[in-house]
């Protein structure tokens, strides 16, 4: 996790370059998760989605925010991003960001459940579970 | 001393322009916008000799923003964007410069500026045919942007129910509402969704999917009733290619 921590911060610093001015990163993860084993690179789509919804699409200042947490042997992790609910729909891509962290998952893991998105309140919330082997 | 706007989502965009414009005297930089918005407002106001415009901006791109404007100013497309842009505009627009462009190819589209500047009225006839031409942006294939007053605002076009030609204008229908734009029926006709819009008459086109039933109104000659209870006309042609569209 540390490691993979490292390299969203490294591609985190150049979208803020580009837009510094209104993105804001919030990283909160406990020490205790940064030990936890994940595969690699399986955060960089959904942080990029959350930079292409929330960044791209919207006007002002915005916040990112990425937690972790380890619970019951799992390593939480929740990626959330402003979104517009109305024009949302008018700037899809092409699916595959989310669909290949869920086959990974399914591929890894032979479960399906591990990948949940949801829309509140303007915000795009995406929560990952991660089973650790004890 | 000629205006310049620059609207650019990317501060850093932003500052190549304004630092490259620091060596010609006879440019001013009357705004820095951040977006669509901002850029409409902005051109209104300054009314602008030249415009640096990205295309791809939050909410509404360089392209829908120029629709908004009563006249089109002159305009230097700025954007890392290529492919259906480049065809279209190497002809028409002022320049178009890809990012990121160096102070020489910067220079010549100043010049080119210069040239098409002595020249206003073809050049402007140019840029209004060259948006009506571009290819859409697959977006704007989803959405209408309209000004209302100070506001503007963007409509999918799944809410539109129907569109009335309205001499130089066109009225888009929402639920219960509508909008002037200027722009032409043809062109709805052509930017629309065929399987979903449909042209009944020279001056109407419908959603069909808003549509509920074909009544007759007299002999030979019916209407159209949408879910709003809105009743239009069809023409004779029209109504036979709506059953034909319909398989009735």
């Amino acid at each position: 996790m540390n490691e993979e921590l490292e390299h969203l911060k490294l591609y985190l610093e150049i979208e803020k370059v580009r837009f510094g001015h209104r993105l804001n990163i919030d990283i909160d993860s406990v020490p205790e998760s940064l030990a936890c084993n994940l595969p690699p690179l399986l955060l960089q789509p959904i942080v990029e989605n959350a930079i292409k919804f929330g960044l791209y699409d919207t006007i002002g200042e915005i916040t990112i925010g990425l937690k972790t947490r380890v619970e019951n042997s799992y390593l939480h992790i929740k990626i959330t991003n402003p979104f517009d609910e109305k024009i949302q729909h008018s700037n899809h891509g092409t699916g595959f960001g989310l669909n290949s962290v869920q086959r990974r998952l399914f591929l890894l893991y032979s479960r399906n459940d591990l990948l949940i998105t949801e829309k509140k309140e303007n915000q795009f919330i995406t929560q990952l579970k991660i089973p650790q082997s004890a | 001393m000629n205006k310049v706007i620059i609207i650019d989502d990317e501060p850093l965009a932003r500052s190549i322009v304004i630092e490259y414009l620091q060596d010609y005297k006879n440019f001013e930089i009357v705004a820095e916008c951040n977006d669509g918005f901002e850029g409409v407002k902005a051109i209104m106001q300054h009314k602008p000799d030249l415009v640096f415009l990205d295309i791809q901006m939050p909410k509404i791109n360089g392209f829908e923003m120029l629709e908004l404007l009563d006249t089109t100013p002159a305009v230097i497309f700025a954007t890392a964007f290529d492919e259906y842009a480049i065809k279209a505009f190497e002809a028409n627009a002022v320049d178009y410069l890809l990012k990121p462009f160096s102070y020489e190819r910067f220079e010549s589209a100043i010049k080119k500026w210069e040239l098409k500047n002595m020249d206003k009225p073809a050049y402007k006839k140019n840029i209004d045919q060259l948006l009506e031409n571009t290819e859409k942006q697959p977006e704007e294939k989803h959405r209408v942007v309209v000004r209302t007053n100070n506001e503007i605002q963007i409509i999918p076009v799944n809410d539109l129910y129907y569109i009335e030609a309205y001499d130089d204008y066109i009225k888009l229908f929402t639920k219960d509402n509508y909008y002037l734009k200027k722009k032409t029926m043809a062109y709805y006709e052509q930017m629309l969704d065929s399987s979903v819009f449909f042209r009944t008459h020279r001056s109407f086109i419908i959603n069909l999917q808003q549509l509920t039933k074909i009544e007759p109104l007299e002999k030979n000659n019916y209407v159209a009733l949408l879910k709003n209870g809105k009743k239009i006309p069809l023409s004779r042609s029209g109504y036979v290619k709506l059953k034909e569209k319909l398989g009735i």
